[in-house]
């Protein structure tokens, strides 16, 4: 059975239609990647899914139970990572993780999740003296403490500096290791490029594109540009495969020192398939 | 995974989790603390002080009048202010958000909410007992009155708060909660025996109006319990009428819990 299974998901507010008939499958034990721009649908999407919004039209299964009636025993085998809460600040670290470590059956033990998170140093710390990376950690240390097969992440390292942004991918990739599937919204690339075993782009409320970060949009097929300069001259061309050019290059004793041999970026397929979705 | 097997936390225990998390959180802030325990006391001994006379020939004081009415004041504006401004800003910060996420029932949230209120309610009729008998002589009842008091004290509570949780689905923001709450707060306590008796000094229709609320009731009940018998006659019907105040306040319950039920959401805007 799959972790995911939505087939022609729609979701109107008032006559403005924000997910237009999307269709998602993410397979047990898989990190699965919703990109987009703002505004394309994204956070309703995995808010659906959660079973904190409903839907308008179509079919969900989150692990194999309809996220809109799914009961309590249902909620315990998820997580959800919130963006941008307030709560708890007068509690410490520790109370608050041993809080919501309560209100499931068979919790990971407070100190270990801590340490998941990198914040053992700061158990003893009130939450709103919490940096905002570090409380976007506890919010992370909140969302895993009930041991979750499904956890969501809805663009976990917005605001994060570039390290704190490494060690959170650590933290996903150890969760993956243990088996958690886990789908993650962001509109940082090179986050769904270094996490993502596969990924969609959302734009507009439709899915114009799914793959894996290697093959998405024709990425693989896109060819790629060779560029070296000759008597002082810039030559570009554009090749399926740089193969045969380079080896030619090579037989005529061509000057090779500025040679660059350029494959589409992520990004370059990522803003052309948004650009198309509009 | 086999996480089925392990059985899920029963409401009881997570209500009680919530409990502690959430006087915690109150005790905690200072602020809240000072103000919401000392504001009452404060409005006794003005009150106590300022109408000092006796009520004809009872002997009573205003000032211990003042002493029992203003308990019910007391467990009003903790119980129905502290939890309609309390559910807002759980619904804004994002704790709603939060638990909707995890296992948890409404039933065992609503129940972290009661024990609050329940600590806080007792600890704001002990100061206002304690003004009212070591300053203001108000005598101490016996057993009987005791146990009247309990059952009083427990419907009010309980009929308030969850009115303040039913009101606080119309409550937008915490900021404004306030300002929303303290309307019919302070209304009622006009209309009620609180701040103005006797009662029948208001125009009949008035106190119609205040008898189909609970903090007439309240008010009543906590005079009952506090002064000489020979005060009834200072009430709208010249009793002491327990039987209809338990059953207005237990209708109140009701009510409260159905509005609650069906008011209550999780998130600001339900979809």
């Amino acid at each position: 059975m799959d972790a995911i299974e939505v087939r022609g998901l729609r979701k109107t507010y008032k006559g403005h239609e924000a997910v237009r008939g999307i269709d998602l499958t993410v397979t047990r034990g898989e990190v699965f990647a919703l990109l987009g721009p703002n505004g394309a649908g994204k956070t309703t999407t995995v808010e659906i899914l959660e079973g904190h919004r409903r839907r308008t039209d179509g079919v969900a299964r989150v692990l194999g139970e309809d996220p809109g009636t799914a009961g309590r025993a249902w909620r315990a085998r998820i997580g959800v990572v919130l963006q941008d809460t307030d709560d708890a600040a007068d509690l410490t670290v520790t109370e608050m993780v041993r809080h919501v470590a309560s209100l499931y059956p068979g919790p990971r033990p407070a100190a270990e999740v801590l340490d998941l998170v990198g914040l053992t140093d700061k158990h003893k710390s009130k939450i709103r003296a919490l940096s905002g990376g570090q409380r976007r950690r506890l919010d992370v240390a909140l969302g895993i403490v009930g041991r979750p097969e499904l956890l969501f992440l809805d663009e976990p390292t917005t605001g994060f500096d570039p390290a704190a942004r490494r060690q959170f991918w650590d933290l996903i990739r150890a969760l993956a290791a243990e088996g958690t599937t886990i789908l993650l919204t962001t509109h940082y690339l090179e986050e769904a490029e270094a996490l993502a075993d596969r990924l969609a782009v959302l734009a507009g409320g439709l899915i114009v594109a799914e793959g894996t970060p290697a093959t998405l949009g024709g990425r693989a097929d896109a060819g790629a540009k060779v560029a070296w300069r000759e008597n002082g001259m810039l030559r570009e061309e554009q090749v399926a495969d740089p193969t045969d050019l380079i080896r030619q290059l090579v037989k005529a004793e061509t000057d090779l020192s500025t040679l660059t041999v350029t494959r589409p970026t992520l990004e370059d397929i990522y803003l052309n398939l948004i650009g198309a979705g509009r | 995974m086999t996480t089925a097997a392990v059985a899920l936390p029963s409401t009881v225990s997570n209500g009680l989790s919530r409990g502690w998390v959430e006087t915690l959180q109150f005790l905690r802030d200072r602020t809240a603390v000072i103000f919401t325990f000392a504001f009452p006391a404060m409005l006794l001994l003005l009150f106590g002080t300022i109408f000092g006379d006796s009520y004809d020939d009872t002997g009573v004081s205003a000032s211990q009048v003042y002493s029992a009415s203003m308990i019910a004041y007391g467990i009003l504006s903790t119980a129905f202010v502290t939890m309609g401004s309390g559910v807002a800003l759980d619904r804004e910060d994002g704790t709603l958000k939060r638990l909707h996420g995890t296992p948890i029932t409404p039933t065992a949230y609503v129940m972290g909410k009661l024990i609050l209120v329940l600590i806080l309610s007792v600890a704001e009729a002990a100061i206002l007992i304690l003004v009212g008998i070591l300053i203001f002589d108000m005598p101490v009842p016996d057993a009987a009155h005791w146990l009247t008091f309990a059952w009083l004290f427990l419907l009010s509570t309980f009929a308030c708060t969850a009115c303040g949780i039913a009101v606080s689905a119309i409550v937008k923001h915490a900021r404004t909660a306030g300002a929303i709450l303290n309307v019919p707060v302070v209304a009622l306590q006009f209309i009620s025996g609180v701040f103005i008796h006797p009662i029948t000094q208001l125009p009949s229709w008035l106190i119609t109006v205040a008898s189909l609320f609970p903090v007439k009731w309240m008010s009543q009940g906590f005079r009952y319990v506090f002064l000489p018998d020979s005060m009834k006659q200072y009430e709208a019907a010249s009793q002491w009428e327990l039987g209809r105040t338990a059953l207005v306040l237990g209708a109140w319950c009701v009510i409260g819990l159905v509005l609650c039920l069906v008011t209550f959401r999780w998130t600001e805007k339900d979809r």
